[in-house]
C-alpha cells in the first residue's frame, strides 16, 4: 500500500524537490530547487479568483462574440460627409498635444535635474522630489483631466494641463534616468578648471543629454497625440469630444471617418516623429 | 644660477604653442547656433500657432473652491470609505481592478505570442511579416475607451467588459516588444541543440524558452503596471474598475469620497509599480 501511495507521489513530489542526481563516478548532485511550479500554482489561483471576481465566463465571449463586430460593421461604409466637421476638433487634438509637450517637457527639465543622484547630493530634496513625481506619475491621464475640466471649465485648456502634467511626470523620470548615465569625468573637469556647477552643467552634462532629452521629448509627443484624442470623454476637448458625441447617437458611421482621421493623423506623426529620432540617435 | 621661471604675458599664453591650438580647434568650432536658432523658432512658430486652440477662459468662478476641496480632500479623505472592507469600500474597488488589469494582462500576453511569432523577420519570411503588423496596427487604431464600448455590447457593463478590453489593447505593446526579444534570439543554440539530437519540442523547450522567458516575463510584467493605471480609467465607461466611483463622487461634489478613492488609487499604483521594477531589475540581472 505504502509502496503505491510512494509510487504516485514521487513524481509529483519531485516535481517540487528535485531527485538528487548520481553520476557515473558516485558522486551526488544536488539540483537547484525550482521555483516555477509555484510560481504556476500562484498564477492558477490568482487567476481564479480573478475568473470569480470579474465574472469572466468563456460562454458570453462565444455566445456574444459576434455583437462585438456589430459596431465595427456599422461604421461601414463611413459617412464622409461628416468630415468637415472632424477638421476643428483633429487641430484642437494636436494643437493640445503640441502645447502640452512642449510646456511639459521645459517643466521636466529642473525636476530631472534635482532627481539626479550624480548632481544633486543632498538626498533630502532629492527623495521628495522624486516621491512627488511618482505620485504625479500615479494619475492616468484621464482622471487629471476629469479633475481638470472641474477646475477650468470643459474645454480644450483643461485638457493641455492634462497633457502638460502628465508629460511632466514622465519626462521628468526618463530624463534623469538618461542624466545619471552620464560620463561624470567631462563635469568634474570643468569644476577642476574653476566652473560653478551651473557652467559644468551646461557645458559638460548639456551636450551628452540633448539628444536623447530631444528623443524623449518626441517620444512622449506621439504618445500624447492618441492620449489627446480620448480627452474629450470627460469634456476635456479634441475629438473625444465629437467621437463621444457619435457613439451616444449610435453614429456609427460618423464614429467611422473620425477613427479613421485619427489613425491617419496618429501614422502620420509617428513616422515624422520616428524620422526625427532615428536622426537624433 | 638664476632659473629661467619667465612669467608669461596674457598675449603670450594666447600664442604658445599648446594654447594656439585650444583657440585654433575652439576657432574652428563647429557653427551650431544656426541650427539652434532655427530650431528654436520651429518650436516657437509651433507654439504660437497651437495657441489657438487653448480657450483660456480663466479659472472657473467656482474652480479654486473646487481646487481646495480636492487638495484637502487628498489630505484629509473619507477613512471609514477606505477602510471599508465590503462591496462599497475601496478595498474591494481596488482588488476589482487589480483583478481585471491581471486577467486583461494574462489574455492579451497569451493572444499575443502567435502573433509576435509571424512577425519576427527571423521566424517568418520576409514577405509575410507584414500580416502580423498590420493586424497590430489594425488593433492599435482604436482608443482603448472604444473597446469599451463595443464590449459592453458583449458582455454588458461591468469589469467583464474591462477585462476583455485591457486584453485587446495590449496586444499592440504586447507584442512589439515579444517580436524583439524574438529577433534577438540565438540560433546557434538550436543548431548545437539538433546536433546532440533533440526533437523540436526539446528544442522549443531547452533552446527557445530560457532565451525568451525571462524577457517574456517582463514585458507581462511592465504591462500590467500599465494595465493597472488603464482599468482605473474603463470605469469611466463603465467597465468597471476604480473610474466609476471616482467620476460619481465628483459630479456628486463629495470630495472626501474622491480624495479616498485618489489615495487608494496612489498607494496601489505606488506598490505595483515597486514590486514590477523589483520583480524586473530582478529578471535583469538573472
Amino acid at each position: 500500500m505504502m509502496n503505491i501511495l510512494k509510487n504516485i507521489f514521487q513524481p509529483v513530489l519531485s516535481i517540487f524537490i528535485p531527485n538528487d542526481i548520481k553520476l557515473s563516478n558516485g558522486k551526488v548532485v544536488k539540483p537547484p530547487k525550482p521555483i516555477t511550479p509555484y510560481i504556476v500554482i500562484a498564477l492558477i489561483i490568482v487567476t481564479y479568483f480573478s475568473v470569480e471576481l470579474t465574472g469572466f465566463k468563456f460562454s458570453t465571449i462565444i455566445q456574444r462574440g459576434n455583437q462585438f463586430l456589430v459596431i465595427l460593421r456599422r461604421m461601414y461604409p463611413p459617412d464622409w460627409a461628416f468630415m468637415p466637421r472632424v477638421w476643428k476638433p483633429l487641430f484642437d487634438t494636436i494643437k493640445m498635444s503640441v502645447l502640452g509637450s512642449i510646456i511639459g517637457c521645459a517643466l521636466a527639465i529642473p525636476f530631472a535635474i534635482v532627481s539626479s543622484t550624480n548632481i544633486n547630493s543632498s538626498k533630502i530634496t532629492l527623495n521628495i522630489t522624486r516621491v512627488f513625481l511618482s505620485i504625479v506619475r500615479t494619475m492616468p491621464t484621464l482622471i487629471i483631466a476629469l479633475i481638470a475640466t472641474y477646475i477650468f471649465d470643459i474645454g480644450t485648456f483643461a485638457g493641455t494641463v492634462a497633457i502638460t502634467i502628465f508629460t511632466f511626470g514622465i519626462v521628468s523620470k526618463m530624463l534623469y534616468e538618461q542624466i545619471e548615465t552620464v560620463d561624470m569625468e567631462p563635469f568634474v573637469a570643468m569644476e577642476a578648471l574653476g566652473a560653478n556647477k551651473i557652467q559644468a552643467f551646461a557645458s559638460a552634462i548639456v551636450p551628452q543629454v540633448l539628444p536623447s532629452y530631444l528623443s524623449i521629448s518626441l517620444y512622449n509627443f506621439e504618445i500624447n497625440v492618441r492620449n489627446a484624442a480620448i480627452l474629450g470623454y470627460v469634456g476635456a476637448g479634441g475629438l473625444g469630444l465629437i467621437l463621444d458625441e457619435q457613439f451616444g447617437w449610435r453614429a456609427y458611421d460618423r464614429a467611422g471617418v473620425i477613427l479613421f482621421t485619427l489613425f491617419i493623423t496618429v501614422v502620420v506623426i509617428e513616422s515624422i516623429s520616428r524620422y526625427l529620432r532615428e536622426r537624433l540617435a | 644660477m638664476k632659473t629661467s621661471t619667465k612669467k608669461l604675458s596674457k598675449q603670450e599664453m594666447i600664442e604658445s604653442k599648446p594654447n594656439k591650438i585650444i583657440m585654433d580647434t575652439l576657432a574652428n568650432e563647429p557653427k551650431v547656433w544656426i541650427i539652434h536658432l532655427i530650431a528654436t523658432f520651429i518650436v516657437l512658430a509651433i507654439m504660437y500657432w497651437s495657441k489657438g486652440a487653448i480657450n483660456f477662459r480663466g479659472i472657473q468662478s467656482n474652480g479654486v473652491v473646487i481646487a481646495k476641496n480636492i487638495f484637502t480632500g487628498l489630505i484629509n479623505p473619507d477613512w471609514s470609505l477606505l477602510l471599508n472592507l465590503t462591496r462599497q469600500g475601496i478595498p474591494f474597488v481596488l482588488m476589482e481592478t487589480l483583478a481585471i488589469a491581471f486577467l486583461g494582462t494574462f489574455i492579451g500576453a497569451i493572444l499575443a505570442i502567435p502573433l509576435a511569432f509571424i512577425s519576427a523577420s527571423n521566424m517568418v519570411s520576409k514577405h509575410f511579416t507584414w500580416l502580423g503588423v498590420f493586424i497590430i496596427a489594425a488593433i492599435r487604431t482604436f482608443p482603448p475607451f472604444v473597446y469599451g464600448i463595443m464590449f459592453i455590447r458583449v458582455t454588458g457593463p461591468g469589469p467583464f467588459a474591462g477585462v476583455l478590453t485591457l486584453a485587446i489593447t495590449s496586444i499592440g505593446m504586447i507584442a512589439k516588444l515579444y517580436i524583439e526579444a524574438i529577433e534577438d534570439i540565438d540560433k546557434k543554440i538550436l543548431e548545437s541543440l539538433d546536433a546532440s539530437g533533440c526533437n523540436t519540442i526539446e528544442k522549443i523547450r531547452y533552446g527557445i524558452l530560457p532565451q525568451l522567458m525571462t524577457n517574456f516575463v517582463s514585458t507581462v510584467i511592465y504591462r500590467y503596471e500599465i494595465n493597472i493605471k488603464n482599468a482605473s480609467i474603463l470605469g469611466l465607461v463603465g467597465a468597471g474598475g476604480i473610474g466609476a466611483p471616482l467620476i460619481f463622487a465628483m459630479s456628486a461634489y463629495r470630495w472626501r469620497e474622491v480624495g479616498a478613492i485618489l489615495v487608494g488609487l496612489i498607494i496601489l499604483v505606488l506598490i505595483v509599480e515597486y514590486f514590477s521594477t523589483a520583480i524586473r531589475t530582478k529578471l535583469a540581472r538573472g
